[in-house]
């Protein structure tokens, strides 16, 4: 144990652990949101609700079907990716020729309705999740306490970040969805059937958003309100990073997580707000977002 | 019209942008191995004929078959996969793929397309700008990766929207000599142009287009005959 | 290009004015007579939400702009008002001031932030800034966090009117909703507004005849927010209360559903998606979270099938303005 700037190494890179793990979610939530901001030019404002259903659907499995921690990581994204693909179906599918905003509006509209029902059916306070067995306790760094989970999650979201992002930049089928995120009409005249391209991006986006609720369900407590306060924070970091590159989210939400966490070590009482804070400096000095490609 | 195989056969094709009625009865016919040009002045509907046929533009009525089979109702994937390719005005390289993607996102939709290799013998510089960034290609070389990536669909009608707007005679020349010689494989192509001179060295018949329908239809052997009345069209 | 709603939303008729003359003499008629039948602090935070409908209307009808952050120029004002009336002692008309006042320096700031981005971002950034000031307002003492600033006095008007007599108070919110409510038409009805149309409409046009559209849309979003926070005060001297929920994301998104569901860029629309969702929230407060529910299914059938909006509606069906 050593201090660096009067602080204790313990409080500086514990802090700096929650500020990863903070950075992992938000670099998973804006990551979904941007890929689905490609494909459908629609700012899903569900996403939070969706990262909420994710951490519900791990609880529930566990509370009534015994089902645990690791088959839930997979299970939870696909059956809320699920709901996803009827949304998409359902809903948004015939908002495309309308203005954007209407995106925004419906997407907030079922927020609300999700949240509300699952308000309705557990209650406002949070509901506990166990961290599995094999990843509780954890190892002394000499610097400091590295949990297990903590770092488990921290290594997941990395991978999946960029298996994401290779998914998309490297691969046949990412070339098809670039393609169709530049000119879908074309893409289509190709032979290829970009309304479903669409909505299984979509859904690939909820499941996403799903996953980052499982890893965050023995972290926070499980709680129906646990996605609209992040949602909002995610927003600013996808405004800060712009949205027009996957690398740039994943990069922004890291980032901005790492710097709220400092920003608790040494300025605790701005941490809430030095995101929004960096965000409106960002819009100052380069509106485009710092990755941007669109101003 | 000689009574001969059809391979497309257009009858009172009407479009629509939004409210604006572009095509009035649009009626041709194209036979396999066959490269039909339509002529006609900027703004007249050739190039809505062909979306109209690919399936882009939505709204449209009247009949559109192709070896026998109705393609008006069909999305434009569907319209595709019956075996149509569309080169765009515009090229519509993408930006975010580099060269090898481009060449490879049209789905193969007949077996029998042109392989890679023999793509690359018709335009060996799309080999040398594999992993370069679509639009970083000159214009010429943009075209030639248009085309190049519609040939490997297997495709066996192709849409060629103005393919030598823009591009220097030498490569007016190449493609040409390409389209010549797609020909010659049994490709059958239908050419919407305004470049007539260039229209001229590769087509069999030609429609001219006027106000959103077929005025005049002219085979290749009337063209000297008949030149004075192609320029009024044409308004050269 | 972004730009605000689509055409079907909004009208364009220029028929007369005659139906806007009548339905405003109409609402004004229901206004006055409706306080001997239906209980008066209802019908004031109606009214406080009919202002704040139509300061909000204002940005996504006339300028194509959608806020998702208007709480904060609202419950600022609120708290800015609450505690000037309570802990400064200023008399009514002096502590409403204030509250505006603070709303439209903020509004100069957001709106100067928020509008260097359009459609979709600028309603996010709206949201997010907002959320930063929910959180100021969750820890400044000022504020006074989670209870708020409660047992404001409504004090006497001009030294003059007993605020604490409800019929004074419900003349004196009344006459300043319609005051605000005659404003924005006025506004609206100007060469100024005249502009903010065309912006709408196509901004690069109006760029290209010379209009500096960062400007129009900065004064817009000004007035828009200096509305919402006289909306904002009056209400915390209505309800004497100033609270975290006036600076909440979702009294944000209440005051977008009650344009919506009302009739964006309509003239009453905002009165009547106001008078609607008070009226459901109250009657739905014993049923809890089922509030969020039906309001967010009402959003999906707006955006779905009802663009128009109630007012909309019967305007399109009559064709007539409204």
């Amino acid at each position: 144990m050593f201090e660096i700037f009067g602080i204790p190494s313990q409080a500086l890179f514990g802090q700096l652990l929650l500020g990863l793990i903070n950075g992992s979610f938000y670099a998973l939530l804006s990551l979904g949101l941007a890929v689905i901001f490609g494909m459908l030019h629609i700012i899903n404002f569900a996403h939070g609700a969706q990262y909420m259903m994710g951490a519900f659907a791990a609880y529930l499995m566990l509370q009534y079907l015994g089902i645990g921690y690791w088959p839930a990581l997979l299970i939870a994204p696909i059956l809320i990716g699920a709901t996803g693909i009827i949304v998409e179906r359902l809903f948004l599918q015939h908002l495309r020729s309308l203005d954007p905003l209407y995106g925004l509006l419906l997407t907030f509209g079922l927020a609300l309705v999700i949240e509300g029902l699952f308000r309705n059916g557990f209650g406002s306070s949070g509901l506990p999740y166990q961290v599995p067995e094999t990843l509780r306790g954890g190892r002394n760094l000499g610097f400091m306490f590295l949990p297990n989970y903590r770092a488990w999650v921290i290594v997941l979201s990395l991978a999946v970040c960029l298996a994401t992002w290779f998914a998309i930049e490297r691969t046949r089928l990412g070339s098809y969805l670039r393609a169709a995120t530049e000119n879908p009409v074309l893409v289509r005249a190709f032979g290829i059937n970009v309304p479903r391209m669409v909505t299984l991006t979509y859904g690939f986006g909820v499941g996403l958003a799903a996953l980052a609720g499982v890893m965050a369900a023995p972290i926070y407590n499980v709680s129906p309100q646990m996605g609209s306060d992040l949602i909002i924070v995610v927003f600013a970091v996808v405004v800060i990073g712009g949205m027009g590159s996957i690398m740039g989210a994943i990069v922004t939400g890291f980032a901005l997580g790492i710097i709220e966490g400092l920003t608790k070590v040494f300025f605790p009482e701005a941490s809430n707000t030095v995101i929004f804070v960096i965000m409106a400096v960002v819009l100052l000095l380069r509106p485009a977002g710092l990755f941007g490609r669109h101003a | 019209m000689p009574e001969a195989r059809v391979l497309l056969a257009v009858s009172e094709l009407h479009a629509w942008y939004g409210e604006s009625h572009v095509l009035h009865g649009v009626t041709f016919a194209v036979q396999p191995g066959e490269v039909v040009t339509l002529l006609g002045r900027n703004g007249v509907g050739k190039t809505t004929t062909l979306k109209a046929i690919m399936g882009i533009i939505e709204n449209r009525s009247g009949s559109v078959a192709f070896e026998g089979n109705e393609l008006i109702r069909l999305s434009s994937d569907a319209i595709a996969r019956s075996g149509i390719a569309f080169c765009p005005e515009e090229r519509g390289i993408f930006a975010t793929l580099d060269v090898k993607e481009n060449l490879l996102l049209p789905r193969q939709v007949r077996s029998g397309g042109v392989t890679l290799d023999r793509i690359f013998a018709l335009f060996p510089n799309l080999r040398e700008r594999l992993a370069s960034q679509g639009t970083k290609l000159s214009g010429g070389e943009q075209q030639m990766l248009a085309i190049g990536r519609i040939l490997r669909t297997g495709a066996r009608l192709l849409l060629l929207d103005e393919p030598t707007e823009g591009l220097a005679p030498v490569i007016v020349q190449q493609i040409s000599r390409t389209i010549s010689a797609l020909k010659a494989q049994g490709f059958t192509i239908l050419l919407v142009e305004q470049n007539f001179q260039f229209a001229a060295t590769v087509a069999d018949r030609y429609y001219v287009m006027e106000h959103g329908r077929i005025v005049d239809h002219l085979a290749a052997a009337e063209l000297k005959a008949n030149a004075g009345r192609l320029h009024e069209y044409l308004g050269v | 290009m972004d730009r605000g709603l689509n055409q079907p939303v909004l009208l364009h008729q220029r028929e007369t004015s005659r139906s806007l003359e009548a339905a405003f003499a109409a609402m004004v008629v229901l206004l006055v007579v409706a306080p001997f039948v239906i209980y008066p602090v209802f019908l004031m935070q109606a009214l406080c939400f009919v202002l704040f409908a139509c300061a909000f209307n204002l940005l996504i009808g006339y300028v194509g702009l959608i806020s998702f952050g208007h709480a904060l120029f609202f419950g600022w004002a609120s708290y800015v008002t609450a505690h000037a009336a309570k802990v400064w002692a200023l008399p009514p008309e002096l502590a409403i001031l204030s509250g505006t006042a603070v709303a439209a320096v903020l509004g100069l700031i957001a709106g100067g932030l928020a509008i260097r981005r359009q459609g979709i971002y600028f309603a996010m950034i709206t949201l997010a800034l907002a959320q930063m000031m929910y959180f100021f307002a969750l820890r400044a003492k000022f504020t006074g966090g989670e209870d708020g600033i409660q047992g404001v006095p409504r004090g006497r008007l001009f030294g003059l009117f007993d605020l604490g007599n409800e019929a004074a108070m419900y003349v004196f919110v009344l006459v300043v909703v319609l005051a605000g409510f005659l404003l924005i038409y006025r506004i609206i009805n100007s060469p100024f507004g005249e502009v903010l149309k065309a912006i709408r409409e196509n901004e690069r046009r109006a760029v290209s005849l010379g209009y500096q559209t960062e400007r129009y849309k900065l004064v817009a979003f000004a007035l828009s927010a200096t509305l919402a926070g006289l909306a904002g005060s009056m209400k915390s001297l209505v309800f004497q209360l100033a609270s975290l929920t006036d600076v909440h994301w979702t009294m944000s998104g209440d005051v977008v559903l009650m344009t919506l569901l009302g009739g964006l860029g309509t003239v009453f629309g905002p009165v009547v998606g106001a008078f609607l969702v008070i009226a459901m929230q109250n009657y739905l407060a014993p049923f809890g979270q089922w509030v969020l529910v039906i309001q967010g299914l009402i959003f999906v059938a707006c955006v779905l099938a009802f663009r128009r909006g109630i007012v909309g509606e019967i305007a399109n069906r009559m064709r007539i303005r409204l």
